[in-house]
């Protein structure tokens, strides 16, 4: 793109050094976990480019570690828990979050603020003290250390996100669509699957979305009330850097970035077709 | 039309009804297609939003409720669909109490002021909507909606998303989605309020047409008094949560029966002064400035009274061959002439009143009056009615 003509020579410098500064942020957020993925390739059990990568020679990569990672028990068990926990919680908070934010958007809904402000304190208050807290309350009722404790915790962080993202889409909900179903002769429950369900969906998924992830690269936690058989990725991972140092952390790394990200744009699709939808009624 | 009201307008103006009568029996009262009976309606518990509401609907009538922003007609409307409750009082709907009928079980169609079609469904898929919740056939609703489509001609839209549509399109989607499932009733809460006028005088015409085609009974809500007066069999007055007059349009227009009616609906020129004498059909009022015109008594009952008068301005005449030579005159003065092509639009000073107008049809032999003019105007006697005191 050409610059403007009546750019004086400070501007132009301004013009590129703003690009420099811009890059160089990028290039600190996104270095660290860049590097990992080329490092996931490495043939020898180092942290650092060998001689062999830094010259591009094949022999210099291999899959060792996505094999190793593969063929590991408690990785592979690692895994099992993290989708099983994480899908079972997002189940639980989606559910609850929906059913808090339909509640909360009716007019007729006391003290809204004050109850808002508690669904969404398990973001607020920090994450230390929220599992201290459940360590020791699931401990007394005897489920700290089992599947149900562990789903349980990883709900009520994430229900927030899903009361947050729905309420946002019930903001621009128009209601009179509901008397319109109403009026057409359809009951309050075939109301709520045929017209406002559809149109609150987006906002669901991407709320649920935001809890699985919650939950799937949640430690402290985990740390507090899982034992060794709920142990998810995060926590596989966590005692992998403290016990024996394997760039195998390193190719799981890169998996769960991928999925990620995966994740992320499937949120970003939602959104946009969300928007498109809201920008389809009459108003 | 088979209109049964009993407003103290009637009574107290001494003139007989135009239609209806004046005093109706319980059950009389209560024959309409739709019934209001003393329905009173609070949101606080404190103010009335509609104060002892008292209408009847005949089957296949068009009545219009108009009135200004919150004048109680859309609460109205609302109690009717089912989604206020009435705090008192009943509405009956073919001679049942529907007060405790939910509303997805009492079978009205209704266009709403933003249309409410279903974002996420086509134009087919509205229209199917009430009919799939009756639990009819695929077959069946196609045709019924296929009819439908037809009778607003967006025959070829079906398949059309609502966003895909213009406004004017998506307000006959809204009206075929109404009709489709051939409700006895239908509601209507300014439907064309967010139209161009071109196109909503277009749409005046189609929903009268349909609607006494289908033979549909309808309640209109209007703040547009061209509307209520060009569409409507009987037009009920909101102001004030009440029916401040309930009557076809043209006796809404030529006989209004209080100041609120006279100057809501229409143009309409007004003097204050004091009723003199009291002959019949005729009154002698004194104006503020000493003036003596002839008026109609209209809710005025004694010598004395304070009295508005009120006088269109179409029936303004200047020209004294055309006056009854008995008639009284009074003196104005032109202050500006408005050519507006088919009229003539003269603003005169009359009795101190600045904003008096006179409206003149454009014919050969009509004086143009210029500013400064002093000119004799009177009127017959009827067309001036002497109303309650604003």
């Amino acid at each position: 793109m050409a610059l403007p003509a009546y750019y004086t020579t400070k501007d132009k410098l301004w013009h590129y050094a703003f690009r420099v500064i811009c890059f160089a942020i990028f290039f600190f957020l996104l270095a660290p976990i860049l590097i990992m993925i080329p490092l996931s390739f490495n043939a020898q059990p180092y942290f650092t480019f060998t001689r062999e990568m830094l010259t591009l020679n094949p022999d210099g990569y291999s899959l060792r570690w996505y094999q190793d990672f593969l063929a590991s028990d408690s990785w592979m068990r690692s895994i099992r828990n993290s989708f099983g926990i994480g899908i079972a919680a997002t189940l639980v908070s989606t559910f609850l979050g929906t059913l808090a934010a339909l509640g909360l958007s009716r007019s007729e809904m006391p003290a809204k603020g004050l109850i808002m402000g508690i669904l969404i304190s398990p973001m607020i208050v920090p994450l230390i003290i929220s599992a201290a807290g459940m360590f020791f309350f699931f401990s007394s009722i005897n489920i700290a250390q089992t599947y149900l404790g562990v789903v349980l915790a990883h709900a009520a962080l994430g229900t927030p996100f899903v009361v947050i993202t729905v309420t946002a889409t019930l903001v621009g909900f128009d209601h009179s669509l509901t008397r319109a179903a109403a009026n057409l002769g359809a009951s309050p429950t075939r109301t709520f699957f045929k017209i406002t369900m559809p149109l609150i969906l987006p906002g669901v998924i991407s709320g649920a979305l935001f809890a699985f992830i919650t939950s799937f690269d949640e430690i402290v936690v985990v740390l507090f009330v899982a034992g060794v058989e709920q142990r998810t990725i995060p926590r596989e991972m966590w005692s992998g850097i403290r016990e024996d140092i394997s760039p195998t952390i390193l190719a799981v790394a890169t998996i769960l970035v991928m999925v990620s990200i995966a994740l992320l744009t499937v949120v970003e699709l939602l959104r946009r077709r969300g928007e498109r939808m809201r920008g389809l009624s009459p108003q | 039309m088979g209109v049964r009201w009993f407003y103290w307008c009637h009574e107290k103006s001494g003139i007989p009804p135009t239609h209806g009568e004046i005093s109706v029996s319980a059950s009389e009262k209560r024959d309409g297609f739709v019934v209001f009976d003393g329905v009173q309606k609070s949101y606080d518990g404190e103010t009335l939003v509609v104060k002892d509401l008292n209408l009847s609907v005949a089957r296949g009538e068009f009545l219009t409720m108009l009135g200004p922003s919150g004048s109680g007609k859309t609460t109205c409307l609302m109690m009717l669909a089912g989604f206020e409750t009435a705090t008192h009082g009943e509405i009956l709907l073919d001679g049942s109490p529907i007060n405790s009928v939910p509303p997805h079980k009492r079978g009205i169609g209704m266009v709403f002021q933003n249309y409410a079609l279903f974002p996420h469904m086509t134009v087919g898929e509205n229209l199917s909507f009430p009919l799939e919740v009756r639990g009819l056939g695929k077959s069946d609703r196609e045709k019924k909606i296929m009819r439908a489509l037809d009778m607003v001609q967006m025959g070829a839209f079906a398949n059309r998303r609502p966003a895909q549509l213009s406004g004017g399109q998506q307000q006959r989607i809204a009206l075929a989605r109404a009709l489709v499932f051939e409700p006895e009733l239908v509601l209507m809460d300014e439907p064309l309020g967010a139209l161009d006028k071109q196109l909503r005088e277009h749409m005046q015409f189609e929903i009268t047409r349909l609607a006494h085609e289908l033979g549909i009974t309808t309640v209109y809500v209007t703040h547009d008094q061209t509307e209520a007066l060009t569409m409507s069999d009987n037009v009920a007055v909101f102001d004030d949560g009440r029916i401040q007059q309930l009557d076809p349009p043209d006796v809404l227009y030529e006989a209004p029966c209080n100041s609120f009616v006279a100057q809501f609906i229409g143009e309409n020129n007004t003097l204050d002064g004091v009723v003199k004498e009291i002959k019949g059909e005729t009154c002698i009022v004194e104006l503020d400035g000493g003036e003596v015109i002839d008026a109609k008594p209209v809710n005025v009952t004694k010598v004395g009274d304070r009295t508005t008068v009120s006088i269109r301005p179409e029936r303004v005449e200047a020209n004294k061959d055309r006056l009854d030579p008995e008639a009284h005159t009074i003196k104005a003065e032109v202050k500006e002439f408005i050519y507006m092509g088919d009229v003539f639009r003269t603003r005169l000073k009359v009795a101190g009143n600045e904003n008096f107008i006179m409206k003149t049809r454009n014919a050969p032999d009509q004086v143009r009056h210029k500013p400064g003019d002093m000119i004799e105007i009177g009127w017959m006697p009827t067309d001036c009615r002497a109303l309650d005191h604003a």
